[in-house]
């Protein structure tokens, strides 16, 4: 008796969104079928990875990730054209982190021209991010949006309490947004429904549910992304259809496993194995419950999920 | 696949004798269907109805233990495709695959024995060793068999290989014990079957794909054989992703009993890195077991994490003993903390007070696995529970001041904690646990 394949079918479908122009766009989401079961339907973009520069110099990153981006990395400019010519990224997400209020407290205005000078210098894509202070935010992203209209940016991330200026901002300047809510299904409907009232097309927007480091809470992300997604497909709920991204660097390198002497713990291993594979493995888990894209930061991690992502062609 | 009691009615004698307790047999047939009876309170049930009610209560996931005593691995049972949906049941278990051309093998069994470390209040570890017949030699095998046996006794053995003299050889070193014998092939499987059978072993059924697969099923199913794993030969991501999702489908989905059971793969890459990410994609698309060519310990930590977030109840939080933890090199004068014990809060909280670098105490305390504002919102944070579990916990016993640093998120409580702490200072600490390091080194400097 042959096996008859069980099929889901599937009542609705992920948006696709372009990030970038030219010939190096990504294009992310698209599918119409859970996570790379492309026996019962279609996929035609793979999880996309960019990797994650900062405004300013990074010292608060722990020595392993350091030692990736030496010599680099006190520039953006330096440091974003090393990650698209040498290490071959895909994207560049642009943190603003000098920005915020307890560091640098850089203003707008500075953000402006990191902004100017990071595309200049590059032509795949790239996502600007805040410093994530709310208020400082909405200001300093509305000065990058203007400052890199035209380039199709992803801007990152508009919050309940911020969203008003930061959409408005990205529809002038012709952006995707990326919307963030805090770990729940229902706060993440929401605020598409609040972008979309003021008029932002609910194809330009990237959903990101709030990712979580493994070992500190991954599984709330990854039940809630497993929950948007089939809310998307078989419900056909079209706020829940934006792509998802899950912006894991931030989170898996404040840690203690990507941190601790092998001699404090001998148990743990060798410290740069484990620290890199704490981040690849908290980006495969994310990639099985329907992530289209990831901020990532080691280059080694990067690229292990690289790998991971072609054998799941 | 729950019956309902009409489905059951059809197959009772329907002469409503009350030979059962119940006043009809549809009644009975209720009762059965809400698993409130059994079918052996029934006199006159034929055989039929004994084999058809049988098989429907039979779970959709058969359960495959391999190994004995208190470190054996249970695995199977599944009942969902998404953890959301219900808690997956038997967390999968893992296996390091040694060669039996291995010059190493004591060595590399007795790391498996050693690979146990503590996460969150639990002891997990890597549970197998699958010895491989790389030479091809049943004596060599068996030799290899014996090594792993003496080196690791308390850890559940695989015999991988399709040679059943080989495993005939190797089976007097694991009796008593359950191995997994993996495995049969479409030509051995008679063999491998009675081999099993006679071992008290289980036994993977590998072939390539699904269908090849289900054929040896139903036969060892016939043979009256069913302690099974299957192993369709899916080692790329996307196969095991596919494969994978397809078989538990079938099984609880559809009820296909021939693919009802525990499923094995092996995670295997030259690269560790990519190895441990593969092996991430088997934890999380429903492999029941996971073999890997190496266990370095940074790379089990990972995974033994990732399995450990999978397999959660994400009904019943996680949760840390109530205690008060000394964080780095904490003395009398070293401030205190207090925090709920749900343990996101802790290991969140826990970190960022390392990563300040400013030794401490941390009052962890019971609400039941509640985050600070859930516990606060559900009245087990309150200013007497606090009052009472600082006095009764000792905390004062360790620091020399009496000041108490609450989560800002419960700024509210301070002055009720006042009155319930006679003497004591309560001090508002941050929101975000990410603040913790700029305020307690603002607080050092400023002592």
């Amino acid at each position: 008796m042959a096996f008859v394949v069980p099929k889901e079918t599937y009542n609705g479908k992920v948006f696709e969104v372009e990030v970038g122009t030219g010939p190096k766009a990504v294009k992310i989401g698209g599918e119409n079928t859970l996570p790379f079961l492309t026996f019962e339907g279609g996929m035609p973009n793979m999880p996309a990875v960019a990797h994650e520069v900062q405004d300013v110099a990074p010292d608060d990153w722990p020595e392993t990730l350091q030692a990736a981006y030496k010599g680099v990395s006190s520039d953006p400019v330096t440091w974003a054209k090393h990650c698209q010519d040498e290490l071959g990224a895909q994207a560049i997400a642009l943190r603003l982190i000098g920005t915020h209020p307890d560091r640098q407290d850089r203003t707008p205005e500075d953000a402006a021209k990191t902004v100017t000078d990071v595309l200049a210098a590059v032509d795949v894509p790239v996502i600007i991010l805040g410093s994530n202070h709310a208020e400082k935010d909405a200001q300093v992203l509305r000065a990058a949006c203007d400052a890199a209209k035209g380039r199709n940016c992803l801007i990152g991330k508009a919050q309940e309490a911020n969203y008003k200026t930061i959409i408005a901002a990205a529809m002038a300047a012709g952006h995707k947004v990326i919307a963030m809510s805090d770990l729940d299904v229902n706060l993440a409907k929401q605020l598409n429904i609040l972008i979309t009232q003021m008029g932002f097309e609910k194809e330009n927007i990237v959903t990101d549910p709030m990712s979580s480091a493994l070992g500190y809470g991954i599984e709330y992300t990854y039940s809630v992304m497993e929950r948007i997604r089939a809310a998307a497909l078989m419900q056909n709920d079209a706020t829940m259809s934006p792509p998802m991204l899950n912006d894991i660097g931030m989170y898996v390198w404040k840690v203690k496993e990507t941190m601790a002497a092998e001699a404090d713990l001998p148990e743990w291993g060798t410290l740069e194995d484990r620290a890199i594979g704490w981040e690849s493995t908290t980006a495969a888990g994310l990639i099985m419950a329907g992530s289209n894209m990831l901020i990532m930061r080691h280059p080694k991690a990067i690229d292990a999920v690289k790998k991971v992502i072609a054998d799941l062609a | 696949m729950a019956l309902s009691g009409v489905e059951i009615f059809k197959h009772l004698p329907k002469t409503n004798c009350k030979k059962c307790g119940f006043p009809t047999c549809l009644a009975f047939a209720m009762k059965l269907a809400a698993k409130q009876a059994s079918l052996d309170a029934c006199p006159d049930a034929s055989e039929e109805a004994k084999s058809f009610l049988g098989a429907a209560s039979e779970p959709p996931m058969r359960a495959i233990t391999i190994g004995a005593g208190d470190k054996a691995l249970k695995v199977g049972e599944e009942t969902v495709l998404f953890r959301h949906e219900k808690k997956f049941v038997n967390p999968c278990g893992f296996a390091l695959a040694i060669k039996d051309t291995d010059p190493d093998i004591e060595a590399k069994a007795a790391s498996v024995a050693a690979s146990e470390i503590e996460r969150v209040g639990q002891k997990l570890r890597v549970e197998l060793i699958s010895v491989l017949n790389t030479s091809g030699d049943p004596a060599k095998f068996a030799a290899a068999v014996a090594k792993v046996a003496s080196a690791a006794p308390e850890v559940g053995v695989i015999l991988a290989t399709e040679d059943p003299a080989a495993v005939e050889a190797a089976l007097t070193h694991v009796s008593g014990k359950k191995p997994l014998i993996c495995g049969a092939n479409v030509g051995n499987l008679e063999a491998m079957v009675n081999l099993a059978k006679y071992a008290g072993a289980s036994l993977a059924v590998r072939g390539n794909g699904i269908d090849a697969v289900i054929e040896m099923t139903e036969k060892a199913a016939g043979m009256g054989f069913k302690d099974l794993v299957i192993d369709t030969g899916a080692r790329k991501a996307k196969d095991m992703v596919e494969q994978f999702t397809q078989i538990r489908r079938a099984a609880v989905k559809k009820g296909v009993k021939s693919l009802g059971y525990p499923v094995i793969t092996c995670a295997f890459h030259d690269d560790p890195l990519v190895e441990q990410a593969l092996a991430a994609v088997a934890i999380a698309k429903y492999a029941s077991i996971v073999v890997l060519s190496d266990i370095s310990k940074w790379k089990t930590l990972a995974l033994i994490a990732l399995r450990q977030n999978i397999y959660t109840d994400p009904q019943v939080p996680m949760q840390v003993k109530q205690d008060v933890y000394k964080v780095g090199d904490a003395k009398a004068e070293s401030p205190l903390l207090i925090t709920t014990n749900f343990s996101l809060t802790y290991f969140i909280v826990l970190g960022e007070v390392e990563n300040a670098k400013v030794p401490s105490w941390l009052a962890v305390m019971d609400v039941e696995g509640l985050s600070v504002l859930t516990a606060w919102a559900a009245g087990k944070f309150t200013a007497s529970k606090i009052a009472q579990f600082i006095t009764e916990s000792g905390a004062d016993q360790n620091v020399s001041h009496k000041e108490l640093i609450i989560p800002g998120y419960v700024a509210v409580l301070s002055g009720a904690l006042e009155d319930k702490l006679p003497g004591w200072k309560i001090t508002v600490g941050p929101r975000e646990a990410n603040a913790l390091p700029a305020f307690l080194k603002n607080k050092a400097a400023a002592a």
